[in-house]
Protein backbone atom coordinates (compact mmCIF):
# COMPACT_ATOMS: atom_id res chain seq x y z
CA UNK A 1 0.00 0.00 0.00
CA UNK A 2 1.35 3.38 -1.10
CA UNK A 3 0.97 5.67 1.55
CA UNK A 4 3.04 8.44 -0.05
CA UNK A 5 0.74 8.48 -3.31
CA UNK A 6 -2.07 9.40 -0.73
CA UNK A 7 0.23 11.73 1.86
CA UNK A 8 1.48 14.05 -0.83
CA UNK A 9 3.95 16.72 0.63
CA UNK A 10 1.92 19.33 -0.96
CA UNK A 11 -1.08 17.86 0.56
CA UNK A 12 1.07 17.98 4.01
CA UNK A 13 1.71 21.05 3.14
CA UNK A 14 -1.57 22.55 3.03
CA UNK A 15 -3.04 20.53 6.26
CA UNK A 16 -0.36 22.01 8.64
CA UNK A 17 -0.84 25.73 7.26
CA UNK A 18 -4.30 26.10 5.53
CA UNK A 19 -4.91 28.76 3.18
CA UNK A 20 -7.90 31.00 3.62
CA UNK A 21 -8.84 29.22 6.86
CA UNK A 22 -11.48 31.25 9.13
CA UNK A 23 -14.94 32.12 8.88
CA UNK A 24 -15.07 36.32 7.13
CA UNK A 25 -17.64 38.79 6.30
CA UNK A 26 -19.16 39.45 3.46
CA UNK A 27 -20.76 36.41 2.40
CA UNK A 28 -24.03 35.80 0.41
CA UNK A 29 -24.33 32.08 1.89
CA UNK A 30 -23.08 30.00 4.26
CA UNK A 31 -23.55 25.77 4.45
CA UNK A 32 -22.59 23.11 7.14
CA UNK A 33 -22.34 20.30 5.34
CA UNK A 34 -21.27 16.92 7.60
CA UNK A 35 -20.09 13.49 6.21
CA UNK A 36 -21.92 10.97 8.05
CA UNK A 37 -20.01 8.41 8.08
CA UNK A 38 -16.92 9.88 9.87
CA UNK A 39 -18.39 13.17 11.58
CA UNK A 40 -15.98 15.70 9.28
CA UNK A 41 -17.89 19.09 9.31
CA UNK A 42 -17.29 22.41 7.37
CA UNK A 43 -18.88 25.93 8.01
CA UNK A 44 -18.38 27.70 4.59
CA UNK A 45 -18.69 31.18 3.21
CA UNK A 46 -19.34 32.69 0.03
CA UNK A 47 -18.76 35.54 -1.52
CA UNK A 48 -19.22 36.79 -4.78
CA UNK A 49 -18.62 39.77 -6.56
CA UNK A 50 -21.15 40.96 -9.73
CA UNK A 51 -23.98 38.91 -11.21
CA UNK A 52 -24.73 36.63 -13.53
CA UNK A 53 -22.61 35.73 -16.31
CA UNK A 54 -19.90 38.32 -14.51
CA UNK A 55 -20.48 36.87 -10.99
CA UNK A 56 -16.61 36.32 -9.57
CA UNK A 57 -15.89 34.15 -6.41
CA UNK A 58 -14.42 37.41 -4.16
CA UNK A 59 -13.71 35.11 -1.04
CA UNK A 60 -14.35 31.76 0.23
CA UNK A 61 -14.05 31.43 3.88
CA UNK A 62 -14.28 28.12 6.36
CA UNK A 63 -14.34 26.36 9.59
CA UNK A 64 -13.02 22.95 9.31
CA UNK A 65 -12.53 20.12 11.41
CA UNK A 66 -11.31 17.00 10.07
CA UNK A 67 -8.71 14.73 8.42
CA UNK A 68 -5.47 15.68 7.08
CA UNK A 69 -7.55 15.27 3.33
CA UNK A 70 -10.42 16.42 3.99
CA UNK A 71 -8.52 20.18 5.68
CA UNK A 72 -6.09 20.18 2.50
CA UNK A 73 -8.51 19.82 0.42
CA UNK A 74 -10.32 22.46 1.41
CA UNK A 75 -6.87 24.82 1.53
CA UNK A 76 -6.26 24.22 -2.08
CA UNK A 77 -10.12 24.35 -3.61
CA UNK A 78 -10.07 28.00 -1.86
CA UNK A 79 -6.67 29.30 -3.79
CA UNK A 80 -8.66 27.50 -7.03
CA UNK A 81 -11.62 29.31 -7.04
CA UNK A 82 -11.22 32.33 -5.34
CA UNK A 83 -10.58 35.39 -8.44
CA UNK A 84 -12.01 33.06 -11.04
CA UNK A 85 -15.35 33.92 -12.79
CA UNK A 86 -18.36 31.36 -11.19
CA UNK A 87 -18.04 29.79 -14.28
CA UNK A 88 -14.72 29.28 -14.51
CA UNK A 89 -14.40 28.04 -11.13
CA UNK A 90 -17.44 25.35 -11.77
CA UNK A 91 -15.91 23.98 -14.47
CA UNK A 92 -12.58 23.46 -11.81
CA UNK A 93 -14.80 21.95 -9.86
CA UNK A 94 -16.40 19.24 -12.28
CA UNK A 95 -12.18 18.49 -13.36
CA UNK A 96 -12.03 17.65 -9.53
CA UNK A 97 -15.15 15.93 -9.30
CA UNK A 98 -14.18 13.83 -12.00
CA UNK A 99 -10.34 13.03 -10.94
CA UNK A 100 -11.58 12.29 -7.55
CA UNK A 101 -14.37 9.47 -8.89
CA UNK A 102 -11.81 7.60 -11.22
CA UNK A 103 -10.84 5.47 -9.39
CA UNK A 104 -7.06 6.02 -10.39
CA UNK A 105 -7.60 6.14 -13.58
CA UNK A 106 -7.94 9.62 -14.55
CA UNK A 107 -4.53 11.53 -15.48
CA UNK A 108 -5.36 15.27 -14.27
CA UNK A 109 -4.64 18.46 -15.86
CA UNK A 110 -2.30 20.35 -13.72
CA UNK A 111 -3.11 23.75 -16.03
CA UNK A 112 -6.41 22.90 -14.73
CA UNK A 113 -5.86 21.29 -10.98
CA UNK A 114 -2.71 23.10 -10.10
CA UNK A 115 -1.86 21.90 -6.77
CA UNK A 116 -4.92 19.50 -6.73
CA UNK A 117 -3.19 16.97 -8.78
CA UNK A 118 -1.99 15.68 -5.68
CA UNK A 119 -5.10 14.67 -5.04
CA UNK A 120 -5.17 12.17 -7.66
CA UNK A 121 -3.44 9.42 -5.29
CA UNK A 122 -6.86 9.83 -2.91
CA UNK A 123 -8.88 8.51 -5.60
CA UNK A 124 -7.41 4.89 -5.34
CA UNK A 125 -8.35 5.12 -1.30
CA UNK A 126 -12.40 5.14 -1.85
CA UNK A 127 -12.57 5.53 2.01
CA UNK A 128 -10.98 8.75 1.72
CA UNK A 129 -12.83 10.10 -1.69
CA UNK A 130 -15.41 11.87 0.48
CA UNK A 131 -12.84 13.20 2.71
CA UNK A 132 -11.35 15.07 -0.19
CA UNK A 133 -15.12 16.16 -1.55
CA UNK A 134 -16.50 17.27 1.84
CA UNK A 135 -15.43 21.10 1.22
CA UNK A 136 -15.34 21.12 -2.45
CA UNK A 137 -19.32 20.25 -2.49
CA UNK A 138 -19.87 22.30 0.12
CA UNK A 139 -18.67 25.37 -2.02
CA UNK A 140 -20.90 24.30 -4.91
CA UNK A 141 -23.77 23.94 -2.56
CA UNK A 142 -22.90 27.68 -1.08
CA UNK A 143 -22.36 29.02 -4.55
CA UNK A 144 -25.80 27.46 -6.36
CA UNK A 145 -27.74 29.28 -3.74
CA UNK A 146 -26.08 32.65 -4.33
CA UNK A 147 -26.62 32.24 -7.94
CA UNK A 148 -29.78 30.69 -8.30
CA UNK A 149 -31.31 33.06 -5.86
CA UNK A 150 -33.70 35.77 -7.38
CA UNK A 151 -32.26 39.23 -7.33
CA UNK A 152 -33.76 42.00 -5.90
CA UNK A 153 -35.14 43.24 -9.43
CA UNK A 154 -36.73 39.78 -10.25
CA UNK A 155 -38.19 39.57 -6.35
CA UNK A 156 -42.14 40.39 -6.67
CA UNK B 1 2.89 -13.41 15.81
CA UNK B 2 1.73 -15.76 19.39
CA UNK B 3 1.15 -14.60 22.72
CA UNK B 4 4.63 -15.78 24.21
CA UNK B 5 6.67 -13.28 22.24
CA UNK B 6 4.92 -10.53 24.19
CA UNK B 7 4.81 -12.29 27.51
CA UNK B 8 8.82 -12.16 26.86
CA UNK B 9 8.94 -8.24 27.21
CA UNK B 10 6.44 -7.89 30.08
CA UNK B 11 4.28 -10.68 31.52
CA UNK B 12 0.60 -10.71 30.98
CA UNK B 13 -1.78 -12.80 33.38
CA UNK B 14 -5.23 -13.82 32.30
CA UNK B 15 -4.63 -14.35 29.00
CA UNK B 16 -6.65 -17.97 27.19
CA UNK B 17 -5.04 -21.08 27.97
CA UNK B 18 -3.90 -22.10 24.47
CA UNK B 19 -4.16 -18.58 22.68
CA UNK B 20 -2.56 -20.11 19.75
CA UNK B 21 -4.83 -22.87 19.31
CA UNK B 22 -8.11 -20.74 19.33
CA UNK B 23 -6.47 -18.16 17.03
CA UNK B 24 -6.24 -20.76 14.76
CA UNK B 25 -9.66 -21.81 14.69
CA UNK B 26 -10.15 -18.54 13.24
CA UNK B 27 -8.76 -18.57 9.35
CA UNK B 28 -8.97 -14.70 9.05
CA UNK B 29 -6.34 -14.51 11.29
CA UNK B 30 -3.97 -16.03 9.48
CA UNK B 31 -4.55 -13.69 6.13
CA UNK B 32 -1.78 -11.68 5.17
CA UNK B 33 -2.90 -8.05 3.78
CA UNK B 34 -0.99 -5.16 1.28
CA UNK B 35 2.97 -5.63 1.10
CA UNK B 36 2.83 -8.92 3.00
CA UNK B 37 1.96 -7.58 6.61
CA UNK B 38 0.14 -9.95 8.83
CA UNK B 39 -3.54 -9.07 10.07
CA UNK B 40 -3.61 -6.97 13.03
CA UNK B 41 -7.26 -6.97 13.90
CA UNK B 42 -8.41 -4.73 16.46
CA UNK B 43 -11.83 -4.05 15.55
CA UNK B 44 -14.09 -6.73 17.38
CA UNK B 45 -15.90 -4.51 18.76
CA UNK B 46 -17.49 -3.26 15.08
CA UNK B 47 -17.75 -7.21 14.21
CA UNK B 48 -15.98 -9.95 15.64
CA UNK B 49 -14.26 -12.45 13.54
CA UNK B 50 -15.68 -15.82 12.83
CA UNK B 51 -14.27 -19.72 13.66
CA UNK B 52 -14.30 -22.08 11.38
CA UNK B 53 -16.63 -23.84 13.55
CA UNK B 54 -19.29 -21.29 12.54
CA UNK B 55 -18.35 -21.24 8.62
CA UNK B 56 -18.80 -24.73 8.99
CA UNK B 57 -22.11 -24.95 10.49
CA UNK B 58 -23.33 -23.02 7.70
CA UNK B 59 -22.20 -24.17 4.74
CA UNK B 60 -23.51 -27.56 6.15
CA UNK B 61 -26.92 -26.54 6.05
CA UNK B 62 -26.62 -24.83 3.12
CA UNK B 63 -24.92 -27.65 1.45
CA UNK B 64 -27.27 -30.50 2.99
CA UNK B 65 -30.23 -29.07 4.68
CA UNK B 66 -31.61 -25.95 3.43
CA UNK B 67 -35.41 -25.62 3.41
CA UNK B 68 -37.91 -23.13 4.65
CA UNK B 69 -38.89 -23.43 8.23
CA UNK B 70 -42.08 -24.36 9.78
CA UNK B 71 -44.19 -24.70 6.98
CA UNK B 72 -42.43 -27.40 4.63
CA UNK B 73 -43.70 -30.72 5.57
CA UNK B 74 -40.85 -32.82 3.84
CA UNK B 75 -37.20 -33.98 5.54
CA UNK B 76 -35.56 -31.24 4.62
CA UNK B 77 -38.10 -28.58 6.32
CA UNK B 78 -38.32 -31.17 9.20
CA UNK B 79 -34.37 -30.41 9.61
CA UNK B 80 -34.21 -27.12 8.56
CA UNK B 81 -36.96 -26.05 11.37
CA UNK B 82 -34.56 -28.35 14.18
CA UNK B 83 -31.44 -26.13 13.10
CA UNK B 84 -33.24 -22.86 13.35
CA UNK B 85 -35.17 -23.16 16.33
CA UNK B 86 -31.88 -25.37 17.71
CA UNK B 87 -30.10 -22.18 17.59
CA UNK B 88 -32.87 -20.42 19.72
CA UNK B 89 -32.10 -23.14 21.87
CA UNK B 90 -28.60 -22.54 22.03
CA UNK B 91 -29.00 -18.87 22.11
CA UNK B 92 -31.55 -19.42 25.42
CA UNK B 93 -28.77 -22.04 27.26
CA UNK B 94 -25.87 -19.09 26.37
CA UNK B 95 -28.08 -16.56 27.85
CA UNK B 96 -29.77 -18.62 30.35
CA UNK B 97 -33.02 -17.44 29.66
CA UNK B 98 -35.82 -18.33 32.29
CA UNK B 99 -37.55 -19.92 28.63
CA UNK B 100 -36.77 -20.66 25.29
CA UNK B 101 -39.81 -18.88 24.14
CA UNK B 102 -38.33 -15.36 25.15
CA UNK B 103 -35.98 -15.65 22.87
CA UNK B 104 -37.02 -13.43 19.49
CA UNK B 105 -34.72 -13.40 16.37
CA UNK B 106 -34.47 -10.25 14.62
CA UNK B 107 -32.60 -8.90 11.71
CA UNK B 108 -29.68 -7.53 14.38
CA UNK B 109 -29.62 -5.02 17.77
CA UNK B 110 -31.30 -2.32 16.61
CA UNK B 111 -34.54 -4.02 14.71
CA UNK B 112 -34.61 -5.49 18.38
CA UNK B 113 -34.87 -2.10 19.96
CA UNK B 114 -37.00 -0.70 17.09
CA UNK B 115 -39.47 -3.46 17.90
CA UNK B 116 -39.54 -2.63 21.44
CA UNK B 117 -39.74 1.16 20.70
CA UNK B 118 -42.87 0.87 18.08
CA UNK B 119 -45.01 -1.63 19.82
CA UNK B 120 -44.54 -0.12 23.05
CA UNK B 121 -46.13 3.36 20.81
CA UNK B 122 -49.05 0.51 19.58
CA UNK B 123 -49.65 -1.22 22.81
CA UNK B 124 -53.24 -0.19 24.46
CA UNK B 125 -53.57 -0.57 28.26
CA UNK B 126 -50.61 -0.42 30.98
CA UNK B 127 -47.46 -0.84 28.60
CA UNK B 128 -48.62 1.95 26.45
CA UNK B 129 -46.07 4.95 25.92
CA UNK B 130 -47.63 8.46 25.32
CA UNK B 131 -48.36 11.74 26.75
CA UNK B 132 -46.96 12.74 29.96
CA UNK B 133 -44.53 9.36 30.08
CA UNK B 134 -40.52 10.12 30.41
CA UNK B 135 -38.30 7.28 28.68
CA UNK B 136 -34.78 7.80 30.02
CA UNK B 137 -32.05 6.65 28.34
CA UNK B 138 -27.73 7.93 28.84
CA UNK B 139 -25.61 10.22 26.99
CA UNK B 140 -22.83 7.44 26.46
CA UNK B 141 -25.77 5.23 24.22
CA UNK B 142 -24.97 4.11 20.59
CA UNK B 143 -27.39 5.70 18.13
CA UNK B 144 -29.39 2.55 17.78
CA UNK B 145 -30.45 3.54 21.57
CA UNK B 146 -31.20 6.82 21.12
CA UNK B 147 -32.77 7.36 17.38
CA UNK B 148 -35.90 4.71 18.37
CA UNK B 149 -36.75 6.33 21.67
CA UNK B 150 -36.61 9.96 20.07
CA UNK B 151 -39.27 8.52 17.46
CA UNK B 152 -40.84 6.58 20.00
CA UNK B 153 -41.54 9.76 22.02
CA UNK B 154 -41.74 12.15 19.24
CA UNK B 155 -44.57 10.37 17.76
CA UNK B 156 -46.50 9.85 21.23
CA UNK B 157 -45.72 13.23 22.67
CA UNK B 158 -44.04 11.04 25.74
CA UNK B 159 -40.61 13.33 27.07
CA UNK B 160 -37.26 11.84 26.25
CA UNK B 161 -34.85 12.19 29.32
CA UNK B 162 -31.03 11.30 29.68
CA UNK B 163 -28.03 10.22 32.29
CA UNK B 164 -25.40 12.27 31.54
CA UNK B 165 -21.78 11.43 32.26
CA UNK B 166 -18.58 11.86 34.62
CA UNK B 167 -15.49 13.36 33.56
CA UNK B 168 -13.98 9.78 33.74
CA UNK B 169 -16.72 8.75 31.40
CA UNK B 170 -19.28 7.28 33.80
CA UNK B 171 -22.78 7.28 33.93
CA UNK B 172 -23.74 10.29 36.37
CA UNK B 173 -26.32 8.77 39.17
CA UNK B 174 -26.41 12.16 41.10
CA UNK B 175 -29.49 13.35 39.74
CA UNK B 176 -31.06 9.27 39.69
CA UNK B 177 -34.45 10.70 41.89
CA UNK B 178 -34.82 13.40 39.21
CA UNK B 179 -34.58 10.99 36.17
CA UNK B 180 -36.37 7.59 37.40
CA UNK B 181 -39.82 8.94 38.67
CA UNK B 182 -43.20 7.70 38.51
CA UNK B 183 -43.63 9.21 35.54
CA UNK B 184 -40.64 6.66 33.77
CA UNK B 185 -42.26 4.48 31.68
CA UNK B 186 -38.87 2.66 29.90
CA UNK B 187 -35.11 3.19 30.77
CA UNK B 188 -33.05 1.74 27.83
CA UNK B 189 -29.49 1.69 28.27
CA UNK B 190 -25.76 0.06 27.36
CA UNK B 191 -24.42 -2.36 29.54
CA UNK B 192 -20.97 -1.79 28.07
CA UNK B 193 -20.66 1.50 26.02
CA UNK B 194 -19.14 0.57 22.78
CA UNK B 195 -17.00 3.91 22.53
CA UNK B 196 -16.03 4.39 25.94
CA UNK B 197 -15.97 0.82 27.43
CA UNK B 198 -17.57 1.78 30.87
CA UNK B 199 -19.33 -1.24 31.96
CA UNK B 200 -22.29 0.28 33.64
CA UNK B 201 -24.09 -0.92 37.21
CA UNK B 202 -27.30 -2.51 34.98
CA UNK B 203 -28.54 -4.30 37.89
CA UNK B 204 -29.04 -1.73 40.44
CA UNK B 205 -30.37 0.99 37.75
CA UNK B 206 -32.97 -1.96 36.59
CA UNK B 207 -33.86 -1.70 40.53
CA UNK B 208 -35.01 1.26 41.17
CA UNK B 209 -36.52 1.33 37.64
CA UNK B 210 -38.71 -1.59 38.57
CA UNK B 211 -39.24 0.55 42.01
CA UNK B 212 -41.34 2.62 39.80
CA UNK B 213 -43.42 0.60 37.32
CA UNK B 214 -41.08 1.21 34.30
CA UNK B 215 -39.88 -1.71 31.73
CA UNK B 216 -36.32 -1.47 31.31
CA UNK B 217 -34.31 -2.65 28.14
CA UNK B 218 -30.05 -3.70 28.32
CA UNK B 219 -28.70 -3.43 24.80
CA UNK B 220 -25.96 -5.80 25.61
CA UNK B 221 -24.48 -5.77 22.30
CA UNK B 222 -21.14 -4.96 23.44
CA UNK B 223 -21.90 -7.20 26.83
CA UNK B 224 -23.00 -10.43 25.59
CA UNK B 225 -19.46 -10.89 23.64
CA UNK B 226 -17.52 -10.17 26.67
CA UNK B 227 -19.28 -11.40 30.43
CA UNK B 228 -21.04 -14.02 31.13
CA UNK B 229 -24.87 -13.37 31.10
CA UNK B 230 -27.29 -15.09 33.15
CA UNK B 231 -30.74 -14.16 33.32
CA UNK B 232 -32.32 -16.90 35.24
CA UNK B 233 -30.48 -16.41 38.40
CA UNK B 234 -30.49 -12.44 38.55
CA UNK B 235 -32.91 -11.49 41.17
CA UNK B 236 -36.54 -11.01 39.92
CA UNK B 237 -36.22 -6.84 40.50
CA UNK B 238 -32.54 -6.57 38.54
CA UNK B 239 -33.49 -8.97 36.07
CA UNK B 240 -34.21 -6.27 32.35
CA UNK B 241 -37.30 -6.77 30.93
CA UNK B 242 -35.99 -6.57 27.58
CA UNK B 243 -31.84 -7.31 26.58
CA UNK B 244 -30.70 -7.40 22.55
CA UNK B 245 -27.76 -8.35 21.07
CA UNK B 246 -26.49 -8.81 17.85
CA UNK B 247 -25.17 -12.17 16.03
CA UNK B 248 -21.88 -10.63 14.21
CA UNK B 249 -20.27 -9.50 17.54
CA UNK B 250 -20.42 -13.02 19.34
CA UNK B 251 -18.49 -14.77 16.34
CA UNK B 252 -21.84 -15.43 14.71
CA UNK B 253 -22.91 -14.13 10.99
CA UNK B 254 -24.38 -11.19 10.26
CA UNK B 255 -28.52 -10.53 9.57
CA UNK B 256 -29.61 -12.05 12.76
CA UNK B 257 -30.03 -10.30 16.04
CA UNK B 258 -31.43 -11.25 19.67
CA UNK B 259 -34.61 -9.97 21.27
CA UNK B 260 -34.98 -11.91 25.15
CA UNK B 261 -37.96 -10.35 26.56
CA UNK B 262 -39.87 -11.31 29.54
CA UNK B 263 -42.48 -13.87 28.69
CA UNK B 264 -45.65 -11.75 30.82
CA UNK B 265 -44.29 -8.24 28.63
CA UNK B 266 -43.81 -10.01 25.28
CA UNK B 267 -47.83 -11.55 25.43
CA UNK B 268 -48.80 -8.05 26.59
CA UNK B 269 -47.23 -6.03 23.22
CA UNK B 270 -48.85 -6.23 19.88
CA UNK B 271 -47.26 -7.65 16.36
CA UNK B 272 -44.35 -5.48 15.27
CA UNK B 273 -44.31 -6.63 11.27
CA UNK B 274 -46.90 -8.55 9.85
CA UNK B 275 -46.67 -11.60 7.80
CA UNK B 276 -46.66 -15.47 7.30
CA UNK B 277 -45.36 -17.26 10.27
CA UNK B 278 -46.40 -14.77 12.99
CA UNK B 279 -50.27 -15.88 12.60
CA UNK B 280 -52.49 -17.90 14.19
CA UNK B 281 -55.26 -17.64 11.28
CA UNK B 282 -56.26 -15.34 8.52
CA UNK B 283 -59.08 -14.15 6.90
CA UNK B 284 -60.00 -10.82 4.57
CA UNK B 285 -61.21 -8.85 7.27
CA UNK B 286 -59.15 -9.76 10.17
CA UNK B 287 -56.45 -11.99 11.66
CA UNK B 288 -55.16 -13.68 14.70
CA UNK B 289 -51.41 -13.82 16.07
CA UNK B 290 -49.23 -16.89 16.93
CA UNK B 291 -47.79 -16.69 20.20
CA UNK B 292 -44.26 -15.81 21.34
CA UNK B 293 -41.52 -16.12 19.90
CA UNK B 294 -43.28 -16.43 16.13
CA UNK B 295 -45.73 -13.76 17.01
CA UNK B 296 -42.55 -11.21 16.27
CA UNK B 297 -40.98 -12.77 13.37
CA UNK B 298 -42.90 -12.24 10.48
CA UNK B 299 -41.72 -13.91 7.04
CA UNK B 300 -39.23 -16.51 6.47
CA UNK B 301 -36.43 -15.40 9.22
CA UNK B 302 -32.66 -15.89 9.14
CA UNK B 303 -32.22 -19.75 9.14
CA UNK B 304 -28.54 -20.01 8.05
CA UNK B 305 -27.85 -17.39 10.31
CA UNK B 306 -29.75 -18.92 13.81
CA UNK B 307 -27.14 -21.82 13.09
CA UNK B 308 -24.56 -20.04 12.96
CA UNK B 309 -25.19 -18.18 15.88
CA UNK B 310 -26.03 -20.97 17.51
CA UNK B 311 -22.88 -22.60 16.45
CA UNK B 312 -20.96 -18.76 17.35
CA UNK B 313 -22.58 -18.98 21.23
CA UNK B 314 -21.58 -22.87 21.69
CA UNK B 315 -18.34 -21.80 20.45
CA UNK B 316 -17.86 -19.23 23.10
CA UNK B 317 -19.89 -21.20 25.94
CA UNK B 318 -17.19 -24.25 25.49
CA UNK B 319 -14.27 -21.71 26.31
CA UNK B 320 -15.76 -20.16 28.89
CA UNK B 321 -17.32 -16.67 29.38
CA UNK B 322 -15.31 -16.41 32.77
CA UNK B 323 -12.28 -16.86 30.70
CA UNK B 324 -12.99 -14.56 27.90
CA UNK B 325 -14.09 -11.84 30.24
CA UNK B 326 -10.39 -12.59 32.01
CA UNK B 327 -8.69 -12.86 28.82
CA UNK B 328 -10.25 -9.43 27.44
CA UNK B 329 -9.49 -7.78 31.11
CA UNK B 330 -5.43 -9.18 30.21
CA UNK B 331 -5.29 -7.83 27.35
CA UNK B 332 -7.27 -4.25 28.23
CA UNK B 333 -5.01 -3.60 30.76
CA UNK B 334 -1.89 -4.00 28.79
CA UNK B 335 -3.51 -2.30 26.20
CA UNK B 336 -4.22 0.66 28.27
CA UNK B 337 -0.29 0.64 29.86
CA UNK B 338 0.92 0.54 26.27
CA UNK B 339 -1.17 3.60 25.16
CA UNK B 340 -0.26 5.67 27.95
CA UNK B 341 3.20 5.42 26.42
CA UNK B 342 2.15 7.64 23.93
CA UNK B 343 2.79 11.35 24.37
CA UNK B 344 -0.51 13.06 23.35
CA UNK B 345 -2.17 9.92 23.69
CA UNK B 346 -5.84 10.68 25.48
CA UNK B 347 -8.08 7.55 26.29
CA UNK B 348 -11.38 8.33 26.75
CA UNK B 349 -13.04 6.65 29.20
CA UNK B 350 -12.67 5.03 32.40
CA UNK B 351 -8.72 3.72 32.72
CA UNK B 352 -9.02 -0.04 35.13
CA UNK B 353 -9.52 -2.46 33.38
CA UNK B 354 -11.52 -4.33 35.79
CA UNK B 355 -14.22 -1.53 35.33
CA UNK B 356 -14.51 -1.84 31.47
CA UNK B 357 -14.71 -3.75 28.37
CA UNK B 358 -12.21 -4.52 25.26
CA UNK B 359 -12.87 -0.91 23.13
CA UNK B 360 -10.90 1.75 24.08
CA UNK B 361 -10.92 5.39 22.18
CA UNK B 362 -8.58 7.82 22.21
CA UNK B 363 -7.17 10.98 20.62
CA UNK B 364 -3.96 11.96 19.83
CA UNK B 365 -2.52 15.44 19.83
CA UNK B 366 -2.35 16.56 16.54
CA UNK B 367 -3.06 13.84 14.45
CA UNK B 368 -6.55 13.17 12.94
CA UNK B 369 -8.35 9.35 13.60
CA UNK B 370 -8.80 9.10 9.60
CA UNK B 371 -5.40 9.77 9.25
CA UNK B 372 -3.94 7.43 12.00
CA UNK B 373 -6.26 4.27 11.05
CA UNK B 374 -4.80 5.01 7.50
CA UNK B 375 -1.30 4.63 8.34
CA UNK B 376 -1.97 1.81 10.55
CA UNK B 377 -4.02 0.02 7.72
CA UNK B 378 -0.62 0.11 5.69
CA UNK B 379 0.66 -2.02 8.06
CA UNK B 380 -2.15 -4.52 8.65
CA UNK B 381 -2.88 -2.73 11.40
CA UNK B 382 -7.26 -2.33 11.73
CA UNK B 383 -9.05 -0.23 14.04
CA UNK B 384 -12.26 2.03 13.78
CA UNK B 385 -11.90 5.53 13.20
CA UNK B 386 -14.56 8.25 13.36
CA UNK B 387 -17.39 9.03 16.00
CA UNK B 388 -18.57 5.13 16.45
CA UNK B 389 -22.26 5.86 16.20
CA UNK B 390 -22.05 7.62 19.46
CA UNK B 391 -21.83 11.42 18.39
CA UNK B 392 -23.36 12.80 21.58
CA UNK B 393 -20.95 10.91 23.75
CA UNK B 394 -18.04 12.40 21.83
CA UNK B 395 -19.60 15.85 22.02
CA UNK B 396 -19.52 15.10 25.85
CA UNK B 397 -16.21 14.65 25.73
CA UNK B 398 -15.48 17.63 23.38
CA UNK B 399 -14.20 15.39 20.86
CA UNK B 400 -15.33 15.25 17.03
CA UNK B 401 -14.28 11.71 16.29
CA UNK B 402 -11.88 9.48 17.96
CA UNK B 403 -9.81 5.65 17.01
CA UNK B 404 -11.01 3.12 18.77
CA UNK B 405 -9.10 -0.64 19.22
CA UNK B 406 -11.01 -3.08 20.48
CA UNK B 407 -9.98 -6.45 21.75
CA UNK B 408 -11.85 -10.23 21.67
CA UNK B 409 -10.28 -14.09 22.61
CA UNK B 410 -7.82 -14.40 19.56
CA UNK B 411 -6.31 -11.00 20.43
CA UNK B 412 -2.72 -11.25 21.31
CA UNK B 413 -0.06 -8.91 23.27
CA UNK B 414 2.58 -8.91 20.56
CA UNK B 415 -1.04 -7.21 18.41
CA UNK B 416 -1.19 -4.73 21.38
CA UNK B 417 3.18 -3.69 20.72
CA UNK B 418 2.07 -3.80 17.03
CA UNK B 419 -0.61 -1.53 17.85
CA UNK B 420 1.91 0.73 20.41
CA UNK B 421 4.72 0.51 17.24
CA UNK B 422 2.34 1.64 14.63
CA UNK B 423 0.97 5.06 16.78
CA UNK B 424 4.69 5.69 17.54
CA UNK B 425 5.19 5.67 13.46
CA UNK B 426 2.23 7.59 12.60
CA UNK B 427 3.73 10.46 15.04
CA UNK B 428 6.61 10.40 13.24
CA UNK B 429 4.94 9.85 9.87
CA UNK B 430 3.37 13.71 10.51
CA UNK B 431 5.97 15.10 12.27
CA UNK B 432 4.33 15.10 15.52
CA UNK B 433 6.84 15.21 18.50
Amino acid sequence: MDLDSLYQEIILDHYKNPHHAGLRDPFEAEVHHVNPTCGDEVTLRVHLSGTGSDAVVSDVSYDAEGCSISQAAASVMTDLVIGKPVGEALAVHESFLTLMQGRGGVEPDEDVLEDAIAFAGVAKFPARVKCALLSWMAWKDATSQVVDRPTAEETP
Amino acid sequence: MTADTASLQRPVHGLLDGLDLIRADFPILSRTLADGHPLVYLDSANTSQKPQVVIDAMVDHLERHNANVARAMHQLGAESTAGFEGGRDKVAAFLNAPSRDEVLFTKNASEAINLVANTLAWARGPLQVGEGDEVLITEMEHHSNIVPWQLLTQRTGATLRWFGLTDDGRLDLSDIDDLITERTKVVSLTWVSNMLGTVNPVAEITRRAHEVGALVLVDAAQAVPQLPVDLASMDDASRPDFLVFTGHKVTGPTGIGVLWGRRAVLEQLPPFLGGGEMIATVAMERSTYAGIPHRFEAGTPPIVEAVGLGAAVDYLAAIGMRNVRAHEEAITGYALDGLASIKGLRVLGPLEAADRGGAISFEIDGLHPHDVSQVLDSRGIAVRAGHHCAKPAHKRFRVQSSTRMSSYLYTTPAEIDALVDGLEHTKKYFKVA
